[in-house]
């Protein structure tokens, strides 16, 4: 009997962790920054470049970091979903074009829609670097207390945002 | 003259290639110093080359990066420590011992204790149950004949 069921045993351990295998993305690389304070920068804002935008200007409030760029595919699908966001008014969305022409960005957001309060400009990608920015788009939620509490990587669909961002959006005002 | 210029037209893939490695050419110490340590980097766009080898334009930033807080004198291990609390250990391409890599660092040499202990308790096992039979002297002629017998017939 035991001929059968060892083999069983060890078919059903390896069976389960290559399952486990088909549904982790290797791309998905966890952030060591969530739980810590979001990292401050104060970068020119591409719509008025002569004026700064601090990450310390938004203390005490719930916000969400979208770093995009216009050369970004997959921005170009998440885009509509910020829109649609940003309609509903349910939490201040900010935007950091990375690496990118500011030519460029602001005919990407006169084409798509603006959904962002502000968007600012990081055009050697040293903010990215402090965010550990290794694939755009990337979406940070941070608390009032500038804590990062979530990250984002890869396109916001309206799936993770009705189960992981607006929950915890909503979770996070309360505090 | 013509000699002159077929030579010349060779040596033109030499110059071309020169200019590529302008980096280099700025401080060769530190660019080697700054190779050896991102050879040791993960990129995070293409995750199987290092950021040595990646032509990824984050891995280019990081690179600079690298260079950058060389030049400012930090030790290598400060570089590592800026680049993990940013991208955490997945950029390490040597993982350090902590409690969720434990698996990844004595698993084998469990499973291979594991194996060698299966295999030990099978050939005892084995022992057990073919145990050695002693002939006697009349059962050893009778197979000796046997075995004769079996040679004549192929014979």
């Amino acid at each position: 009997m035991m001929r059968f069921i060892l083999p069983f045993i060890v078919f059903i351990v390896l069976a389960f962790f290559l399952f486990r295998g088909l549904s982790l993305d290797p791309r998905e690389v966890p952030s060591p920054l969530v739980g810590k304070p979001a990292p401050a920068f104060s970068l020119p804002q591409l719509q008025v470049p002569t004026k700064q935008f601090s990450s310390q200007d938004m203390k005490g409030k719930v916000w969400l970091l979208n770093v995009w760029a216009s050369w970004c595919v997959s921005c170009v699908q998440e885009h509509p979903v910020l829109v649609e966001l940003a309609r509903q008014n349910i939490v201040p969305i900010y935007g950091l074009d990375y690496k990118d022409k500011s030519a460029d960005a602001l005919t990407w957001l006169s084409r798509g829609g603006n959904p962002y309060v502000l968007t600012v400009s990081d055009t050697d990608g040293r903010i990215g670097i402090d965010y550990g920015v290794y694939g755009v788009p990337e979406t940070y939620v941070i608390d009032k207390q500038g804590v990062i509490q979530y990250k984002q990587i890869g396109p916001v669909t309206p799936q993770n945002l009705q189960e992981k961002i607006l929950p915890l959006v909503a979770e996070l005002e309360k505090k | 003259m013509m000699r002159i210029l077929v030579l010349l037209l060779c040596l033109m893939p030499v110059f071309g290639y020169a200019g590529e490695a302008k980096d280099l050419a700025e401080d060769p110490v530190l660019e080697k110093r700054m190779i050896g340590l991102a050879e040791k980097l993960r990129c995070l766009v293409c995750q199987n080359e290092s950021l040595a080898s990646s032509h990824a334009e984050l891995a280019e930033d990081l690179r600079r990066e690298v260079r950058e807080q060389m030049k400012k004198d930090k030790t290598d291990q400060e570089i590592i420590d800026y680049l993990v609390a940013r991208y955490g250990d997945f950029v390490l391409y040597d993982p350090p011992m902590k409690n969720y890599t434990i698996l990844l660092w004595f698993g084998p040499f469990a499973l291979l204790l594991g194996g060698a202990g299966a295999l030990i308790y099978q050939l005892r096992k084995r022992r057990q149950t073919v145990p050695e039979i002693s002939l006697s002297v009349e059962a050893q002629q009778r197979a000796a004949a046997l075995l004769n017998q079996d040679k004549d017939n192929q014979a």
